[in-house]
């Protein structure tokens, strides 16, 4: 197996451009078919199981991709995609199963040992510092030692490859002045520089334009051509059809199906991926029809709401909805598909590019947080920590972040630490908070403990609108059932929710009606009993008859 | 699941944050670095051929044999405090105010030019009050200013609070050598001295002026207003987790430049205290750096206003001590500063080790 070898600090020395894998060993490059005996596929992962805590992120999953392939690699959230890929990546050890690489077993047991072995990863997030050159990060990833950097090698090195691959690359130029696409690029560069041959993405294009996507797709293909090993996570069915060789399902750790664009559509993938467990569900005792609650007046109005994400493009392009009295709105979709920015704009810390925002019937579009606040409005935000919660300050501090600056917690400018404490404590009681006492530091309490008493704060007010994302992730099932119940027991006080979740069982559990968000926009609505699971995956994947529901308000 | 192991687990020794450090724990860990900073510092005495045990013996009774030993302590405790508990609010915030030099040059400018040109006549309960609002004044410009660059233009407060120490140190120089000095003073640069109604009353015949009192009522008002206010409430909620206090609605950038400004007042109030209570008159070389060590200050406190008078009088202690036994024992004169290093050196390691541990990773 000589031609998977790659470059390694012992190998370093004078004449590297000779033991270059890539321009030295063109074996590998060739289809598979062209080996008289079958040949060894590139990656071969057997039984591989992991598990975090009590979560089980992959459950005996075998996958394998071959030399000359793209292998695209889908399912929903937390199916276990990434987590398949960073075992295959070094990052994670898996509990059990082993992983061969063109037929020969690897141990890996750091990104240096997989990249040793020709696998390279191109994360989501890339990892490039801005100020530096192309070259100079290439380098920086090296492990060499010798004080001479070599850069004007390197730098023509890597000339030739970025030709060669079609990558568009100029190695002098500065990581700050390259666009997101290009910035992945690099990357891509970085890892044949270092001699990778099996190529791993992590949902490449989430991040890019509808352009930058289309040439990144083109560059895969090509490099599966090329005779190297190509393997992408995504969500995007249509490209996965497009672009792939083959495509593998993972739901609930589990690889469910493996096929061929050819022999598949975006139908069949998305039943797969949404599989029929989600049916059973309905049935649940958790979901109990709820008792009809009398549903009044709009409390949250949004029309045509327009906002940009954090990269600074659209992620809301039009969204209209209400929520009334007494309802609660389920919001589902794929993670990235505008449910942050809407819970944020809704919340008043986005601010608004087009479109309006009442509550209660105030226009309240771009007013700030606090205001907005004010006027009934309650957030459980999606990163507990980051956001709505200050790890470091005691229970006590963490208790009045919302209603600090009003009397009885307040008088004057002076706290009242009388009232403060009361309240503190009452909270805890209230929602079972487990807690050596107020003072303690929130951060020395449990996911489940920390959310309770952040819901408790935030419904104290007795709010006209929630807003809850995620409001049940990374908590126990206790907790879990102790936010479910007190989300039902706002509706009934007559509170409008606006509910957002990735997991589709909570969403069919509490919600009355369900607003799938795809790319920005509503996809559908349909009244969440008897809504079809596999209708929701459907939508959720973007398959719908999208035309209809453009612009019908929900 | 520990991300971080799993990403490098070539590496067997890790720095991990501590969750929350005990009282005992700092208390026991801060008292060994003393001694390991005595030991270490005593060993480069023997070795320089010096009685580390007599040198540590004057240094001690110098600073606090005698009462007047103490009372140079609190002469120097003064100042520290001061500008320290300026440092300590802007970094309860995070906002890295290292400015605290320059913001005491412009509360001893503002004190001098009111009591000097503009209101000289005044009697003393007219004149203090007024120069010590003028020094807040200008010290609180000096801290305003990078606050306000920081708030609405993200500039860093590092860069810009530092940078200002060189302009207000250039612009004293230039009052002193220029407009301002005193003409009967045969060309020596300083101002006049300041009339007696602005000489800041002393504590019997010793140094000890009313400075200090302004610096622990500035340390107790500090510590109310950051325990018991709204105010200070949102300072700890902006300095711990900034987005939070977005979350909340909290007028963040308001608060910046507030709270720079607060924090160049004290370091300004400072500045006032050294030419109203000690010189008499704005001289050259003011501040012998007070302004910075007012980090060490600030940080050794833990940010605690309380902690600070602690330790601003132990800072203090060693200062005096060191000037000690430079004048009584003819030591060389870099053997102070290398003892006071080496004891800071010490502490501040120290301090690290209570907030941070060293684990050993299993594994390869």
């Amino acid at each position: 197996m000589e031609h998977i070898r790659a470059p390694n600090s012992l190998e370093l020395g004078p004449g590297m451009k000779d033991r270059h894998p890539i321009t030295h060993h063109p074996s590998p490059i060739t289809p598979p078919s062209h080996h008289p005996v079958t040949p060894s596929p590139a990656v071969a992962m057997r039984g591989i199981s992991k598990r975090f805590g009590s979560v089980v992120a992959n459950d005996r999953v075998d996958f394998e991709a071959s030399w000359g392939e793209v292998h695209a690699l889908v399912g929903e959230n937390g199916a276990g995609k990434s987590t398949l890929m960073s075992i295959l990546a070094g990052l994670y050890r898996p509990d059990s199963g082993e992983v061969e690489i063109d037929g020969a077993p690897a141990r890996l047991r750091s990104p240096r040992d997989a990249i040793a072995r020709g696998i390279g990863m191109v994360y989501q997030h890339f990892m490039l510092v801005e100020p530096f050159t192309v070259t100079e990060n290439v380098v920086l990833g090296e492990q060499r030692s010798g004080v001479d950097l070599e850069l004007g090698r390197v730098e023509r090195e890597l000339a030739g490859l970025s030709e060669k691959y079609g990558l568009g690359i100029d190695p002098r130029a500065r990581i700050w002045q390259l666009s997101v696409g290009e910035q992945q690029r690099v990357e891509i560069l970085r890892l044949l520089y270092l001699g990778a041959r099996i190529l791993v993405f992590d949902e490449p294009t989430a991040v890019l334009t509808p352009q930058e996507a289309r040439s990144l797709l083109q560059t895969l293909r090509g490099m599966a051509a090329q005779g190297f090993s190509v393997v992408f996570i995504s969500h995007k069915l249509d490209e996965v059809l497009e672009v792939a060789d083959r495509i593998s399902v993972l739901r609930r750790g589990e690889i469910v199906a493996t096929t061929r664009p050819a022999e598949t559509d975006r139908r069949t993938l998305a039943r797969l991926m949404v599989g029929r467990e989600l049916a059973e569900v309905v049935e649940q005792p958790a979901s109990e029809p709820h008792e009809p609650v009398a549903q009044g007046d709009a409390v949250l109005e949004v029309r045509g709401l327009y906002a940009l994400g954090e990269k600074g493009l659209p992620a809301l392009r039009g969204i209209d909805l209400d929520v009334r009295t007494g309802e609660t709105l389920g919001i589902a979709g794929v993670a990235g598909n505008g449910q942050r920015e809407l819970a944020e704009t809704v919340t008043g810390l986005r601010s608004v590019t087009d479109g309006s925002l009442r509550i209660d019937g105030k226009e309240l579009t771009n007013r700030p947080a606090a205001e907005i606040a004010r006027a009934g409005v309650a957030h459980i935000p999606e990163d507990r920590l980051a956001t709505g919660l200050i790890g470091g300050m005691d229970l006590s501090e963490n208790a009045i972040l919302r209603g600090y600056a009003r009397p009885p917690l307040c008088s004057g400018p002076f706290l009242a630490s009388k009232a403060v404490a009361s309240f503190t404590d009452r909270l805890i009681a209230d929602h079972d908070v487990k807690t050596p006492g107020r003072w303690a530091k929130l951060r020395t309490l449990s996911g489940g403990n920390q959310q309770k008493l952040l819901l408790g704060r935030e419904l104290a007010g007795e709010p006209r609108l929630i807003v809850a994302v995620h409001p049940t992730r990374g908590v126990d099932v206790g907790a879990t059932e102790a936010i479910h119940q007190a989300l039902r027991d706002q509706r009934a006080r007559g509170a409008a929710i606006l509910l957002i979740s990735e997991d589709l069982d909570e969403l069919l559990a509490l919600s009355d009606r369900i607003v799938v968000l795809f790319d920005g926009r509503v996809m559908g609505a349909m009244p969440a009993s008897g809504a079809d699971p596999e209708e929701i995956g459907l939508l959720m994947a973007g398959i719908g008859n999208r035309e209809s529901e453009v612009g019908t308000r929900v | 699941m520990s991300s971080r192991s799993a990403i490098s687990p070539s590496r067997r020794l890790r720095i991990e944050r501590v969750p929350s450090p005990s009282r005992s724990a700092t208390a026991v860990v801060s008292a060994l670095s003393f001694v390991l900073a005595l030991l270490c510092g005593g060993i480069i005495l023997f070795l320089a051929g010096e009685n580390p045990i007599q040198i540590y013996g004057s240094m001690f009774s110098g600073a606090l044999g005698d009462w007047n030993g103490v009372a140079e302590t609190l002469v120097k405790t003064t100042p520290l405090l001061l500008a320290g508990l300026g440092v300590a609010v802007a970094f309860r915030m995070q906002l890295w105010n290292i400015g605290a030099e320059g913001q005491l040059y412009l509360g001893a400018i503002f004190a001098t030019g009111v009591a000097l040109f503009l209101i000289p006549g005044a009697p003393g309960w007219v004149m203090v009050p007024i120069i010590v609002v003028a020094s807040l004044l200008g010290g609180g410009l000096w801290g305003l200013i990078p606050g306000a660059l920081r708030a609405w233009f993200g500039a860093s407060e590092i860069i810009t609070s530092l940078m200002l120490n060189y302009v207000a140190i250039l612009f004293s120089e230039y009052l002193v050598h220029g407009p301002w000095r005193d003409p009967q003073a045969f060309g020596f640069p300083g101002t006049p001295s300041l009339p007696a109604s602005a000489w800041l009353p002393n504590w019997g015949a010793t140094r000890v002026h009313l400075g200090l009192f302004f610096g622990l009522i500035a340390a107790l008002v500090l510590w109310v207003m950051l325990r018991r206010t709204r105010w200070g409430y949102e300072i700890g909620v902006m300095g711990e987790n900034p987005r939070a206090a977005l979350y909340a609605g909290m007028p963040t950038k308001r608060t910046i430049v507030l709270v720079m400004a607060l924090s160049g007042a004290l370091a300004g109030l400072a500045g006032m205290s050294e030419v109203a209570g000690i010189g008499h008159q704005l001289q050259r070389n003011l501040s012998p750096g007070y302004g910075y060590a007012a980090i060490i200050v600030a940080w050794l406190a833990r940010l605690h206003p309380l902690g600070a008078v602690l330790v601003a009088f132990l800072l203090a202690a060693l200062t005096v001590g060191g000037d000690q036994i430079q004048m009584s024992l003819g030591l060389p004169a870099a053997i102070a500063p290398m003892l006071q290093g080496t004891i800071l050196f010490f502490l501040l390691g120290g301090d690290v080790l209570t907030r941070y541990r060293i684990t050993r990773v299993p594994g390869t």
